[in-house]
């Protein structure tokens, strides 16, 4: 279209001419825009973190529970009612058919000493199906055996936290810690994990056999266990993991159909979509403000471009008697609106981006930004153009030749 | 007089609403006007004189009565029909210049070639043609604001002529200018008629109607005379006009 390559060039000219009040007006796009790119682009990288620090809890994990009791109405938490025990593991090991593992945990908080350092943190007496249910690496080192969980070896494992602050950078393998009272040796260092999403360092921790930790650390209990782990074949396994490991606690503990279950099984993948959708409504949050900041500016545009309208109402008197059709000066005025928040929108995308960017390395996040927003967001700008330029740009567009000529 | 009449105007009337009131700006015109005239239409202010020569340009439409323009009937044209009659017929010439501020002097005599999408390079080429003939060559790039009334006016005439319209029409085009370069103005009107143009002049000054060869009289929206006349020679009497004071 030959209109357009002469009328482009004069929207830029008209804009040009009024500099200050142009930027101006587009500040309210390039707001919006920028909002709009930082919001999603953080939300994708905070979403990103947190699925990353979900995935150090263990894959496809199913945590049991004891469940709790009820006494004249108030319910005390897990662990108050019904302990389990090593033989509701067997049976859950027999039992569960999608399950890949499954593991006793049980853990207490105690010091740990060397020579004249020590430490307080969580000790934790497991099985070598633990380290794989959890997805734990070695740094050094090697995981204690079966063997060894069986005869309950006096071995055990650091957590990256509990070796530096133990031997700094000395070399903890082969060592002999004292864990409350019993001595054992440090056979391997974990890998690190870092925060969890809820800000715990996961590194902090020490694990033995759970046959050590049972006979050593509690009163030679060997019936009860915490909590036991279980590990789903695949993510779609997960569910019914959880069905056939209710079922079967159903079994071992003689629940008739009317009784409530008294084990709790949480399905992490549900805590994931519950964390996930609760970020997720925040970034909504955010977006919608976002949205409403380009409608104003939108707002803005329209203002000014009425506003320019009416003082160039001589100007376009003098283009409609020369011949202008109405078609032509509606698409000028439409094309300046367009330019205006088109530039917003660039100018927006690119303090969107280089915030995005700040703040990706501020919160050590991945810097995420899909060209399918960037592009959205340009042309919705452009969309708001076009919206709120139509009614300034008719407005030029229907003026009585003769009236417009004799403005003042 | 033989041959078609480029303008004919039978019993048009316009009357207008302002409120209560009903103004009746004309009152049953019928005029015809030959290709090649120089008019002049002179009246008091409210006569109807403007009314009358928006109607012939086709910014206003007559409430009854009939317009022809070189045989088409044009009072009931639409809107975009009479924009698109203007770009390529007309040429106006208006008191106020009327010319696009902070936009040089080539800018606005292209402008009527940019609506009737004349590719960019003859556009230019024709632009300067324009301005050439009326005596502007190096001012092209100028602003109004850089020149003077007498070169604001030549650039609107060179933006009226750049179209090659069949007619020209300039509302009081020496309003706003001193004795001299009225004459220059209307030395360039007359130019512009020996070529060819048809020219429609309102005016309420009587020496500026000397430089047409007939001279209409509207009165209270009617033509009360319609005089043709041996018109002035512009170009001469510049020169017997005492030169400015160099």
């Amino acid at each position: 279209m030959s209109a357009l390559g002469s009328i482009v060039p004069l929207a830029f000219g008209a804009l040009r001419r009024n500099r200050m009040r142009s930027s101006l007006t587009s500040l309210g796009v390039i707001i919006g825009v920028g909002a709009l790119i930082v919001t999603v682009s953080s939300g994708e990288g905070s979403k990103a973190v947190l699925q990353a620090q979900l995935a150090t809890l263990g894959t496809n994990l199913l945590i049991i529970l004891p469940g709790s009791s009820t006494s004249g109405g108030a319910r005390g938490g897990p662990g108050s009612g019904k302990p389990l025990t090593h033989a509701d593991l067997l049976d859950l090991v027999a039992g569960v058919s999608a399950a890949r593992y499954s593991a006793p945990v049980d853990r207490t908080t105690t010091q740990v000493v060397i020579d004249n350092q020590n430490w307080l943190t969580t000790v934790y007496g497991s099985t070598p199906e633990f380290f794989a249910i959890r997805d734990w690496t070695l740094a050094r080192g090697r995981f204690f055996t079966s063997g060894e969980a069986d005869s309950g070896a006096k071995v055990c494992l650091l957590g990256q936290t509990v070796a530096t602050q133990l031997f700094g950078n000395g070399d903890p393998l082969g060592q002999v810690v004292r864990v409350k009272i019993m001595p054992c040796e440090v056979v391997g260092v974990l890998g690190g994990k870092g925060q969890s999403s809820q800000g715990q360092d996961q590194d902090d921790l020490v694990v033995m056999p759970w046959v050590t930790f049972k006979s050593r650390m509690m009163s030679q209990d060997r019936v009860h266990v915490g909590s036991i782990l279980i590990s789903a074949l695949s993510p779609d396994e997960v569910s019914h993991a959880q069905s056939q490991a209710m079922g079967v606690l159903r079994q071992a503990h003689r629940l008739s159909d009317k009784e409530l279950d008294d084990f709790t099984v949480r399905n992490l993948a549900d805590l994931a979509a519950t964390q996930e959708q609760a970020a997720d409504t925040q970034t909504g949050m955010l977006r919608n403000v976002a949205a409403v900041s380009l409608l104003v500016g939108g707002i803005g545009i329209m203002n000014i471009m009425l506003v320019s309208v009416t003082e160039r109402t001589r100007e376009i008197g003098i283009r409609l008697a020369i011949g202008a059709s109405e078609n032509r000066v509606l698409l000028q005025f439409l094309v300046e609106a367009i330019v205006l928040s088109a530039a917003g929108g660039l100018v927006g995308i690119a303090l969107g981006l280089g915030g995005s960017l700040a703040l990706s390395a501020i919160n050590h996040w991945p810097f995420i930004v899909s060209p399918g927003w960037v592009l959205m967001a340009f042309g919705l700008s452009m969309g708001i153009g076009v919206v709120f330029g139509f009614y300034p740009a008719r407005k030029a567009a229907r003026m009585n030749p003769i009236d417009a000529l004799r403005f003042e | 007089m033989s041959g078609e009449p480029l303008i004919d105007l039978k019993a048009v009337t316009r009357t207008y609403l302002t409120g209560a009131a009903t103004v009746h700006a004309l009152i049953n015109v019928t005029l015809t006007i030959a290709p090649g005239e120089l008019v002049a239409i002179m009246g008091p202010s409210g006569s109807g004189k403007s009314t009358l020569l928006n109607v012939l340009g086709c910014l206003d439409q007559p409430t009854s009565g009939s317009y022809r323009f070189e045989g088409r009937e044009v009072a009931t044209l639409t809107r975009a029909e009479r924009a698109a009659l203007r770009l390529s017929a007309f040429g106006f010439v208006f008191q106020g210049f009327q010319l696009i501020a902070r936009t040089d002097a080539l800018d606005n005599v292209e402008l009527p070639l940019v609506y009737a999408d004349v590719p960019g390079p003859e556009r230019r080429t024709r632009a300067m043609d324009a301005l050439a003939r009326v005596g502007l060559v190096g001012r092209e790039h100028h602003t109004p604001a850089q020149l003077s009334g007498g070169q604001q006016q030549r650039v609107a005439i060179a933006r009226a002529l750049v179209n090659r319209p069949r007619l020209i029409l300039a509302d009081e085009p020496t309003g706003a200018l001193d004795t001299r370069t009225s004459i220059e103005v209307l030395g360039l009107l007359q130019s512009l008629n020996h070529g060819g143009i048809t020219v429609v002049v309102v005016t309420h000054e009587p020496d500026i109607a000397l430089y047409a060869s007939r001279r209409l009289v509207v009165r209270d929206g009617r033509v009360i005379s319609d005089d043709r006349q041996r018109a002035h020679d512009a170009a001469a009497d510049l020169q017997a006009l005492p030169q400015k004071a160099a």
